[in-house]
């Protein structure tokens, strides 16, 4: 309620143009990839990357943040946010199922340590972020109780959401399934590792923070 | 074999969210399926999720969850509006919430009105 009526108020100083100096969280369950797209966004606007990705889920283990990312729109509008990479959230870890990767067992049971306290601080900064993307591996279920509960509590936080299925450079990429489990957001298919789509996700992220 | 239990939710009904979650969770902790009648508060489900990772040792390793929403799959305004009614007087009532603990639920899928549960032993068996 508060953030509602703080929004009301800004709204009213900044007009309809795009908020600025926001910060842009990036959620969504392990290896949907989400820092592939926190680093395709830094190496475009900064020419440098944010993180360290990895085939092997709970590669991000704790919350980045990226200060001062400033992005051009075709017309020349620039918007400016920091960008929130989050761990992947998940409702199980198992240290055994990083071994099955070759990992040894004190690296994966101190992996999965790090990895359940990265969900706990994805979870707390849901409070923190002003305007989110919820990064979906476009292969996998959309139905995952997961994404429901992510996207449910943005709702109920009043957070803008776009939904961006990623990973649309694979076959088994379906965007429309992700858009029939979520018919009321906007979903977005892009490949953030090759680039595919990711200027228009650009042009549309000035339109959510417009909301 | 595999043990389902089910929790009306009058059982979880005069509890604290955290009191719900704890009660849940234990349930879960014992190797036995949880089938709860109704569904979380949207809050609670994350609550559970953040409780679920805390609690994470040797031998709980988290659970698989999956909730049934019947105001989600309303098929137009008037119905889900009637759901949310129903909410609003009676709590969370509808739909339904299954919480299997990891080591013995594989996965769960969702169709959206479906509800899969693969179990670890149905694979061995196969």
């Amino acid at each position: 309620m508060i953030k509602k009526i703080k929004n009301f108020f800004k709204s009213l100083f900044v007009g309809f143009g795009p908020k600025q100096n926001f910060r842009l969280g990036l959620y969504g369950p392990p290896n949907s990839g989400k820092t592939t797209l926190a680093n395709k966004i830094c190496i475009d606007w900064l020419g440098q990357e944010m993180g360290k990705t990895s085939p092997i889920p709970h590669e991000t283990r704790e919350v980045n943040v990226k200060e001062q990312v400033t992005i051009k729109s075709k017309d020349g509008k620039e918007l400016l946010f920091n960008l929130v990479d989050t761990p992947g959230i998940a409702t199980k870890i198992d240290y055994e199922d990083f071994m099955k990767t070759g990992m040894p067992a004190t690296k994966a049971k101190k992996r999965a340590r790090e990895a359940t306290k990265g969900v706990i601080e994805s979870i707390k900064w849901l409070d923190e972020v002003d305007t989110v993307l919820v990064v979906l591996d476009g292969t996998q279920d959309p139905y995952s109780q997961v994404n429901v509960t992510i996207i449910g509590n943005l709702a109920a936080r009043n957070i803008p959401v776009m939904i961006v299925a990623n990973k649309a450079d694979l076959k088994k990429c379906k965007i429309k399934k992700v858009q029939s489990a979520f018919p009321q957001y906007e979903v977005i298919g892009i490949s953030a590792k090759y680039g595919k789509n990711v200027d228009k996700l650009y042009e549309k992220l000035f339109e959510l923070a417009r909301k | 074999m595999v043990t389902i239990q089910f929790v009306p939710y009058t059982e979880i009904e005069g509890l604290t969210g955290l009191g719900r979650i704890r009660k849940l969770l234990n349930i879960a902790k014992t190797n036995k399926i949880v089938l709860l009648q109704g569904r979380l508060k949207r809050e609670e489900e994350v609550e559970l999720i953040k409780t679920t990772m805390e609690e994470i040792d040797k031998k709980f390793k988290g659970i698989e969850l999956a909730v049934i929403n019947p105001s989600q799959s309303a098929k137009d305004g008037m119905q889900k509006l009637k759901y949310d009614f129903i909410n609003m007087l009676l709590g969370e009532t509808q739909g339904l919430t299954i919480i299997g603990p990891s080591n013995i639920v594989k996965s769960i899928k969702k169709d959206p009105n479906k509800i899969e549960l693969l179990t670890k032993e149905a694979r061995k068996r196969k």
